[in-house]
């Protein structure tokens, strides 16, 4: 086994735990914490598949900036004793669980049944394409428009964001 | 051997740069003393130079308060994730060009990441953490106004942070920040070339290490300590540490980015050999990184502090459409000499 | 083999390593004599008066999520930035378009007051002698 794969074990592993204690945890607070140990975790995976760009920006973007304003909503909200938060309703617990497992089953299978692609190495032109460099050159060449689209996604966001506001300001 | 070198780089980086940002804490000290026209810590060791010692052993001593309903594992995790955000930064900051030692090239950087840049911006974006979170685990309401203040001050800074370093990355074509201080050759600094990028910056920078006049998330007068209110012992000192290795990083960021890293204008001329061009490189870098957090220090001594709703009117109407508008004359002037 | 990241790494590990030694050091001298007063939250010297995590106002949020889009905006100017010299005038145009879509947004936000800031209005304190009550500044805690 080569390094890599040995990272790629123990990071997958501690994404997933994360991942585990992030569902379990009582304390709102917590939970955060352990969802950007998660992030952290794929951003390695991402590392270790020479996109570099998109760990980082996991990274900007998910650890550094959504994951505040979860906690800005936790501190907003102020939920006191969270052993009230308690599921009840055992009915929505079940479709959960039967969601996840279809989910769970599906993964087994892609990964099980041929062709095997699990554990191959990179070609060395793949591992270009994760550069900056790369993306911004294919950003401006080839996917113009939906670049230009971005802009106006985010400016329905914007709009989005000032009317919300609004409805619980006044 | 590749191994072996850099561990001895990382552990010999770790010690002088801890220590340097231990003898800023007594910078800070002498400097507002002169400044305020007083003598200032003098008395452990010749001129005061064995005050962080006496500090950090005083520190050592001291009892850990937690208070009663604070949670417990966030209030220790906290001081953590700001002294290690800080201290991080520096991995990717070229402190000088490459040495020959022992029949080694050693570079003088401890990480050449070819997404340099955005790695700072990163670690600067995690370092919200530590300030909010001591806020919210201290269960005491000046920590909480202290970390929910800084939390949206940083938050508001880091836009006009990044876009004022986009300037600087057209400009090197490149987010490395070894290339960009190969392009800073001779005395094209970008400090010269984008003047108002290094302004802004600048600014920036000062908010984002919560320094005067943005020490708003501590402000003595209406919020007694701020985030750190109810820290004492190590945690407290790690807070402290942790505030001063961001303003000695920030000034290596800002030196790298905008003052010619470890550009020495004229070294080659007076016909050294290329060891001691390296040696007189680093102590040009490390002169100018302690000039500029005398800047710092004199800056705190000499100004006011913000109102609350000014800092925010600061961040989001002026630094913003001002930097936005830095990006796009780089630009054009890019294209009209190109 | 080490990559740059992986050197970034080990400093992150021996800087926590620094920390950790002082840590530990300082638990284990250090007095542990503690009494319920002492481990009281700091309130100028009285009792500390209801719960500390008060609901606070909602402009964080929106400052917040206004900066969250922003970010997004920054990082897709980054590889823009990097390539800008090869590509020439005609990334600068296309920045150009998508720079002043999203200041149609920054100035929709400005309008509408989402980056004011409320101002705190000098309240001075003001006694009545009449029924001999002293009216205190009323201010919500930014």
């Amino acid at each position: 086994m080569s390094i890599e794969v040995i990272i790629f074990f123990l990071v997958a592993i501690s994404a997933i735990v994360s991942a585990v204690l992030m569902v379990i945890q009582r304390n709102p607070v917590k939970s955060v914490l352990f969802m950007i140990v998660n992030f952290f975790c794929l951003a390695i995976i991402y590392l270790l598949l020479h996109a570099q760009f998109i760990a980082i920006i996991q990274i900007l973007v998910y650890a550094g900036a959504i994951m505040v304003l979860f906690l800005f909503v936790i501190m907003l909200l102020n939920l006191g004793d969270e052993s009230l938060l308690k599921e009840k309703a055992n009915f929505r617990k079940m479709i959960a669980y039967l969601l996840s497992g279809v989910i769970l089953l599906e993964l087994i299978i892609g990964i099980i049944l041929p062709p095997n692609t699990f554990l191959q190495t990179q070609s060395p032109e793949a591992v270009k394409i994760g550069s900056v460099e790369a993306i911004g050159a294919s950003l401006f060449n080839n996917y113009l428009l939906p670049f230009e689209a971005v802009s106006i996604l985010l400016l329905a966001a914007i709009v989005g964001v000032v009317v919300l506001a609004k409805k619980k300001f006044k | 051997m590749e191994l072996l070198i850099s561990v001895i780089k990382i552990v010999v980086v770790m010690g002088v740069m801890l220590g340097i940002v231990a003898y800023v804490v007594l910078l800070e000290r002498r400097l507002s003393a002169a400044i305020q026209n007083r003598i200032g810590p003098n008395r452990v060791g010749w001129q005061g130079l064995l005050q962080p010692i006496a500090d950090v052993v005083k520190l050592v001593f001291k009892e850990d308060i937690v208070p009663l309903k604070s949670n417990r594992f966030i209030h220790d995790l906290a001081p953590i994730i700001s002294l290690a955000v800080a201290l991080t930064t520096f991995a990717v900051v070229p402190f000088g060009d490459k040495i020959n030692l022992f029949g080694y090239d050693i570079k003088l950087q401890i990480a050449d990441v070819n997404i340099g840049i955005l790695f700072i911006l990163a670690l600067t974006s995690l370092g919200v953490y530590g300030l909010t979170l001591s806020g919210w685990s201290s269960n005491s309401k000046y920590a909480l106004l202290g970390g929910v203040r800084s939390s949206a001050q940083m938050i508001s800074y880091e836009l006009s942070m990044g876009l004022a370093v986009l300037g600087v990355v057209m400009i090197a074509g490149s987010l490395q920040l070894d290339t960009i201080v190969e392009a800073q050759a001779g005395w094209k600094w970008n400090i010269i070339l984008q003047p108002i990028g290094f302004i802004t910056f600048v600014t920036a920078a000062f908010a984002e290490t919560n320094r005067l006049p943005f020490d708003l998330p501590e402000a003595e007068p209406e919020l007694v300590a701020g985030y750190h209110t109810e820290y004492s012992g190590m945690k407290f000192a790690a807070y402290y540490l942790s505030e001063y290795a961001n303003m000695f990083v920030s000034s290596a960021i800002i030196t790298t980015l905008y003052l010619g890293g470890w550009q020495v204008p004229f070294v080659h001329s007076f016909g050294f050999s290329d060891f001691w061009i390296g040696i007189i490189q680093v102590f040009g870098f490390l002169t100018k990184v302690i000039l500029f957090v005398s800047f710092f220090i004199i800056i705190r001594w000499t100004i006011p502090r913000f109102r609350y709703d000014q800092l925010m009117n600061l961040g989001w109407k002026f630094m913003l459409p001002v930097s936005i508008l830095n990006l796009l004359i780089t630009g054009l002037v890019i294209l009209l000499l190109s | 083999m080490l990559t740059d990241f992986g050197k970034v790494f080990i400093f992150f590990l021996i800087g926590g390593l620094f920390v950790a030694a002082g840590l530990i050091a300082a638990w284990v001298i250090r007095p542990k004599r503690w009494y319920p007063s002492k481990l009281s939250t700091y309130e100028c010297g009285e009792i500390p008066v209801g719960d500390a995590i008060v609901k606070f106002n909602i402009r964080f949020y929106v400052i917040a999520l206004i900066f969250l889009i922003f970010d997004v905006e920054v990082v897709f100017l980054f590889p823009w930035a990097v390539v800008f010299k090869n590509l020439g005038m005609f990334a600068f145009i296309e920045m150009l378009v998508f720079l002043s879509i999203l200041f149609v947004g920054y100035a929709y936000v400005w309008v509408k007051g989402d980056l004011e800031w409320d101002k705190p209005a000098p309240q001075l304190p003001s006694i009545n002698s009449k029924q001999l009550k002293i009216s205190t500044p009323q201010t919500t805690p930014d």
